[in-house]
């Protein structure tokens, strides 16, 4: 049944990734991109990670790529805008594909033995809120922290640039 | 039941499929989507380990992770948006500084 549900889940992702790197308006590609992030949540509950999954839904699907859909919409881009480069690009991109994923695979079969299928049992209460909340605030205390003052700076370099300036001749 | 192995090749294509993506498209806002793709890819990979470990620092980088591609994200497209205010396109091509 796991392996049902994960051969389902990873040819959704793998498939919606493919509609999203192919894409020629930007719309399309946001919303396979938004389905390729649903489905990756769906493999995090799989491997007992719920906060991460419920995050997952809720940061990256719900919040980053409805910005992005923002800023789409407000470019208001043409179809023409998009799509991939050069004359013979199935082929080009096909190979791309090819070798960049048979390097890849390459590399991480030799480094890790990935036969293993879990180590002992897992913890009592592995990947939920209480667990993961009480390693952030425990252990990871500092990265935590120092996260929220990357996000401050975020938020004031993102007013800065994208404001409209009142002397700018356009 | 499902291996390791699985998982890392799973996030291994996702990966490539990513990194293929940044170089062949023209659209500023699919590459920026592209990138996105690539760190959910990794984070697939640390969960995975991080299961088969039975070690959840793996999910405090995932959340790391998480934070810094939402920052990156209104920063980038804040560029995207300035770009767009200058030059008329997203196009990556016709976004060339040394054509005057």
């Amino acid at each position: 049944m796991q392996l049902l549900m994960f051969y389902v889940l990873g040819f959704g992702a793998v498939v919606s990734a493919l509609l999203m790197v192919t894409n020629k308006r930007p719309v399309r590609a946001a919303m396979s991109l938004i389905a390729t992030m649903s489905f990756l949540a769906g493999l995090y509950v799989l491997l007992d990670a719920h906060l991460i999954a419920a995050l997952q839904l809720i940061v990256y699907a719900g919040a980053i790529m409805v910005l992005f859909l923002f800023v789409i919409m407000l470019l208001n881009l043409e179809e023409k805008e998009g799509g991939l480069t050069g004359n013979t690009l199935a082929l080009q991109f096909v190979s791309m594909l090819v070798v960049g994923t048979l390097f890849v695979m390459i590399v991480s079969l030799v480094k890790v033995d990935g036969s293993m299928s879990a180590v002992g049992e897992l913890a009592n209460q592995f990947g939920t809120t209480k667990a993961v909340g009480k390693m952030l605030f425990t252990e990871y205390m500092l990265p935590f922290e120092i996260a929220s003052v990357l996000l401050l700076a975020a938020i004031v370099g993102a007013v800065i640039l994208a404001k409209r300036r009142i002397d700018d001749s356009e | 039941m499902v291996s390791l192995n699985s998982y890392l090749m799973l996030g291994a294509i996702l990966f490539a499929i990513g990194a293929v993506g940044v170089f062949t498209q023209r659209n500023a806002l699919i590459i920026y989507m592209c990138i996105e793709l690539m760190l959910n890819a990794v984070n697939l990979t640390f969960i995975a380990f991080s299961r088969f470990l039975n070690n959840l620092d793996g999910h405090v980088f995932v959340f790391m992770i998480m934070t810094v591609a939402a920052a990156e994200a209104a920063v980038g497209l804040a560029i995207i948006i300035s770009l767009f205010r200058n030059k008329e396109t997203v196009n990556v091509d016709d976004i060339n500084l040394s054509k005057g």
